[in-house]
């Protein structure tokens, strides 16, 4: 392998020593010690994420199925971006409550695997690839999940993922192999010019969709994650409502544009149903839910339904826009679970009942909270709103109104729960509240990232026409007109 | 010309609020009162000097006023023809706004001053009376629908701010999240009616939209849907948001309710500039409402203001909070507005509505913001909203008095007075161009009449009550705004609009119909006698009325049963039916395991076996079952 693989490779390379460096200081390092082990991984994770922002040259290796260009290498960049956030809001956790049973370095090892594995599925460039980063992305995720095994929540959350994740995996296998009995290939620049609408394609395509949709949880796939949500570390869950969710969603619209084109008038159905489902689902469920992890993890079902309005636009505004939301929620989303986190860090408290008063005790993080709250409400003229109207637009530019009215009148049930914890919050008063802590200054970080990010995507705007720019020429137009004929 | 100045229009009370909203620990409340009147002191000399400016001394162009901007900025690019801009309009009516906007929000932070003095969140009160007053002036100058619509919303929070103000109460804790809730319905239409325009329209700018020879009006025709132009569903939509906002039936509920905040936020939001936000779009859109489809959208907007207006009317008649009186007045008077604008024509003498519409906004911002702020100063004296726990104040707070009855009567019409001259326009323009709406108009006047000077009579005439404590006038920061506000309710009938407010920008000269006024003065005096003499003296006669009309009296009195029937709606069929049935799902067969492990005493092995025969499988099912249907949906039905 020479030094231009190297480059192209950058960010799985780095990060794979980075893994090996971490198992091989768990060994050395007394028990005593690994709690410095926190403050080592967390600056190494900086530095790569820093290394990550230099630029790359679109490029492919091994044949063809490790593909790398502007989007992916800025998509890399945004999940390294949000995993930062994620360990900076979990370094109290880990130095007080996981030092207790001695597995620090296995947390920053997982995820970072995982972390890797879903590099992998982004940069894939064929059907194997992609199924090796999905797996490695979940595998370990597992693990982490049921990282505190004392706990039978956590561990029943684990069991839960491991059987689902199987089930998944194993569907879209099958999808995989219908599309590779009809395609021919595993690549996928040869699948989408050899691929004909067929009913087993079509089959193939559904299938490959269901097991991709269990990552995103889009409805009817979606059964695991409120329980696994509420059962897992919370900042796991952050990670998998955000890390997870957007690496799925970014590689279904790459596949569904780049390598299915041919069967874009089946899968926009597909979409649109599913779309229409999982925003129903998640908003209802969410109305009444009275634990924020839980409740949290029905707006990111929600959520998920909005992306894929962007998704059915299937032009280049529509990547541009789903980037854009994804990228708006990251930070809307860490937002919240981070300031869920530091209660939970604090008191052990998870319940929206606790959360009354605490504007009086601790104003600066239901300020967050707010921000991130409002944010995903998509309230003007904080980021979230931008996101959503773009995906409207992109919606209505193909004509599918009616899914952008269901996405508004959902919009507008999604605001009354949102409102819910905010009015515990600033409005209702308690005998009990949450007294006032100080955060480390990790959390403190990781809350504030999330503010400057919520606050710059809404009020600077070039950025949105760099995600543009990088988004043009991803759909082959050669393909297009090939497809034309 | 240079506006380019306006910027600190804006800029200034978004500051304030930000310094008062960061450090109300640090800084004490005299100071953040004067910072307050300070900052809008020099927003409101900015906004008179620009009307000067643009009115008198900016060149006209053939005649018309021009279109000016500010700023304008390029703020985001969606796709190569849709792009989002910022900036600050300047024409007749965003100017005419700004006037309104800042006097009464002037007003009301020196009101406030005396008002609030001593409540808890005295800081907090002026950092949010500048929040509003930034999206207020936001919204105003905005040039295109999109940046109207942050502004818009950013009102909206800012309104549901200072509704819940005294979130001790629950009442106003309520009040708030139903005027969040029912205008963020009606929101829902505006998105969308945007969504749509700027797809079939083309452009978010309202100087391409607006341009009666331009693509977006022009091509009106080319998209159908169900019968109507898609352009006209777009309008209707958006009209739907206005309604919203501007508390037109049947989105009107949230207003009353609205009354549970501070007096002052009543005057300056629910009064005077934020309820008339709604008019202040359709006189926005006036060429495309006009133009397209000859007028339909225009249509329905002057009849869901003549309705509202009728209804708003009635029901004051039969409140005894004096607050909910002025808030269904404002419904009422915001109606005549809406009615003046569907009625109106585009070209000269013919635009007469849209002239009116824009005056009597003006007018009645002057008026009823100078009742709300005298009801203000009657509740800080009585320590009570209704009035039957008043009578004879006329000798305990004679500027009170005397004030309030400069207001009363400005609205009811009487001779000379500022309401009188925008009120004779908005009823010659509907005698002229629709009969059945000029005779509504008429009736609602004459209502408007009696309901005011009910009040009137029952707060300062009466029978003399044994007060607790004797009631004294108000201090001398409530009274200056009072006087202010009556000397402007009778100056402002004196102000040409029709020489600087018109549909098509050209100025043209009223005719004064000596017959029409005499009509319309004579309707408005016979509500006054009547209520004179119903009132003036504790009689009997009006309980023989309400006795007399039975049934509707009582349906009046509760507000014709529009809220409960929306709470039918909301509680029985949304809640307990549709959303009750997912909650049983989710506790039932989604937590049900998860219940299990809070249940301590089921041992571990139990519990791990309920898991894998129970819930997992369910999953599962539901998954694979899901993947095959979607299948099956695809494969054969579609």
């Amino acid at each position: 392998m020479n030094i231009s693989n190297f480059l192209v490779m950058r960010h799985e390379i780095i990060l794979l020593v980075l893994i090996l460096f971490m198992l091989v200081l768990e060994v050395f390092t007394t028990t005593k010690n690994k709690k410095k082990l926190i403050n080592v991984a967390i600056g190494l994770f900086l530095i790569h994420t820093i290394i990550g922002f230099f630029p790359q040259e679109t490029a492919s290796l091994f044949g063809g199925s490790f593909k790398t260009y502007g989007l992916v290498h800025f998509f890399k960049n945004v999940l390294n971006f949000g995993v930062l956030i994620i360990l900076l809001q979990s370094a109290d956790w880990l130095r007080d409550k996981v030092a207790a049973y001695n597995k620090i370095p296995e947390f920053f090892i997982l995820l970072f695997s995982s972390l890797l594995g879903m590099y992998f599925m982004i940069s894939s460039g064929d059907f194997l690839m992609f199924y090796i980063g999905l797996e490695l992305s979940t595998l370990p995720l597992i693990a982490l999940i049921a990282y505190n095994s004392h706990d039978q929540r956590a561990t029943e959350a684990g069991i839960k993922m491991i059987l689902s994740a199987a089930l998944a995996s194993a569907i879209s296998l099958f999808g995989i192999s219908m599309l590779y009995a009809t395609g021919g290939s595993l690549y996928f620049e040869s699948i989408a010019t050899s691929l004909h609408e067929s009913n087993l394609a079509i089959f193939g395509m559904v299938l490959f969709f269901a097991g991709i949709g269990f990552k995103i949880s889009l409805a009817p796939f979606h059964f695991w994650t409120a329980d696994v949500y509420e059962g897992a570390p919370t900042q796991i869950t952050s990670y998998l409502s955000v890390i997870s969710k957007g690496a799925a969603v970014f590689i279904l619209m790459i596949i569904l544009f780049t390598v299915l084109p041919v069967l874009n008038e089946t899968w926009k159905i597909v979409v649109y149903i599913v779309a229409i489902a999982t925003m129903f689902t998640g908003n209802l469920f969410a109305l009444r839910q009275q634990n924020m992890k839980r409740f949290l993890a029905y707006s990111s079902i929600a959520q998920a339904g909005f992306m894929l309005m962007g998704i059915i636009n299937a032009d280049e505004l529509g990547i541009s826009t789903v980037v854009f939301f994804v990228l708006i929620y990251i930070f809307s989303n860490l937002g919240a679970f981070g300031v869920v986190q530091a209660i939970i860090n604090q008191t052990g408290k998870e319940n929206m009942e606790d959360y009354k008063g605490l504007y009086r005790t601790n104003p600066m993080l239901s300020l967050v909270l707010l921000l991130a709250l409002f944010s995903l409400a998509g309230i003007p003229p904080i980021a979230g709103f931008f996101g959503k109207f773009f995906l409207y637009t992109a919606a209505a530019q193909k004509g599918y109104f009616i899914l952008v009215f269901i996405a508004v009148v959902n919009v507008t049930i999604s605001l009354y729960y949102y409102l819910l914890p905010v009015r515990a919050m600033f409005l209702e008063t308690s005998e009990n509240p949450i007294p006032y802590f100080k955060s480390k200054n990790m959390m403190r970080a990781g809350l504030l990232l999330t503010v400057v990010g919520v606050l710059i995507l809404g009020l600077y705007s070039p950025l949105y026409g760099y995600i543009v720019e990088l988004s043009k020429n991803i759909i082959n137009p050669d393909l297009l007109t090939y497809l034309a004929k | 010309m240079d506006f380019s100045y306006t910027i600190f229009i804006l800029l200034i009370p978004i500051t304030t609020f930000l310094l008062l909203g960061f450090f109300y620990n640090r800084i004490k409340p005299a100071v953040s009162g004067w910072i307050g009147v300070t900052a809008l002191t020099i927003v409101a000399g900015l906004s008179y000097y620009t009307a000067i400016k643009y009115f008198f001394y900016t060149p006209k162009l053939e005649g018309k006023y021009q279109t000016l901007y500010g700023i304008k900025m390029n703020w985001m690019n969606f796709t190569d023809k849709l792009h989002i801009d910022m900036g600050i309009l300047l024409d007749p009516i965003s100017i005419m706004m700004l006037v309104v906007v800042s006097t009464i929000s002037l007003m009301v932070h020196i009101y406030s001053r005396g008002y609030m003095d001593g409540d808890r969140g005295y800081t907090k009160f002026f950092a949010f009376l500048s929040l509003f007053t930034f999206a207020m002036m936001g919204l105003v100058v905005a040039t295109n629908l999109f940046q109207i619509y942050i502004f818009w919303e950013l009102v909206g929070v800012s309104s549901f701010l200072l509704i819940g103000y005294y979130y001790e109460k629950p009442s106003a804790v309520a009040a708030a999240k139903k005027a969040f809730i029912v205008t963020r319905f009606a929101d829902l239409g505006f998105l969308i009616g945007i969504l749509l325009m700027g797809y079939y329209g083309g452009s978010y700018d309202f100087g391409i939209l607006n341009n009666p020879e331009g693509a977006a009006i022009m091509n009106w025709a080319s998209s159908s849907f169900m019968g109507l132009s898609v352009i006209t569903w777009a309008l209707l939509l958006m009209f739907m948001g206005g309604a919203g906002k501007s508390a037109m039936f049947p989105l009107h509920i949230w207003l009353p309710d609205a009354m549970e905040g501070p007096t002052p936020v009543s005057a300056l939001i629910h009064a005077a500039t934020m309820v008339v936000a709604g008019v202040y779009l359709v006189a926005r859109m006036f060429p495309m409402f006009y133009f397209v489809e000859d007028g339909y959208a225009l249509h329905v907007v002057a009849w869901v203001g003549a309705i509202s207006s009728l209804i708003a009317a009635i029901i004051a008649l039969t409140q005894y909070d004096i607050k909910r009186v002025l808030a269904f007045s404002t419904m009422s008077q915001i109606g005549y507005m809406m009615l003046a604008l569907g009625v109106s024509k585009f070209d000269g003498h013919e635009g007469l509505g849209y002239m009116a519409s824009m005056w009597h906004l003006f007018t009645h911002a002057m008026f009823k913001a100078l009742l709300f702020l005298g009801a203000g100063s009657i509740i800080h004296a009585i320590h009570s909203n209704f009035m039957q726990d008043m009578g004879g104040l006329r000798k305990y707070m004679p500027i009170t008095h005397i004030t309030f009855l400069i207001g009363a009567l400005s609205i009811s019409g009487f001779p000379l007075t500022a309401g009188f001259f925008s009120k004779d326009e908005i009823l010659a323009a509907a005698f002229e161009h629709n009969k059945p709406i000029y005779f509504i108009t008429l009736f609602v006047a004459g209502l408007t009449a009696f309901y005011m000077f009910r009040l009137y009579f029952s707060i300062f005439w009466g029978k003399k009550k044994e007060y607790e404590h004797t009631p004294h006038e108000s201090p001398w920061s409530m009274k200056f705004p009072l006087m202010f506000l009556a000397f402007m309710s009778v100056a402002a009938g004196y102000i040409s609009f029709s020489e600087m407010v018109t549909a098509d920008r050209a100025i043209f000269h009223i005719h004064f119909d000596f017959v029409g006024a005499a009509i319309a003065v004579s309707v408005g005096l016979s509500g006054i006698a009547l209520a004179w003499f119903f009132y003036k003296k504790p009689t009997d006669y009006p309980e023989k009325i309400s006795t007399a009309f039975g049934r509707f009296y009582t349906w009046t009195f509760h507000k014709f049963y529009i809220d409960e029937l929306y709470l039918f709606i909301t509680r029985t069929i949304i809640f307990k039916y549709i959303s009750g049935s997912f909650a049983w799902f989710d506790q039932n067969v989604v937590d049900g395991s998860m219940r299990g492990i809070g249940n301590k005493t089921v041992s571990f092995s139990k519990l791990i076996k309920g898991l894998q025969s129970g819930k997992l499988q369910d999953y599962a099912v539901a998954f694979a079952g899901g993947a095959f249907i979607l299948v099956l949906i695809v494969l054969y039905v579609l």
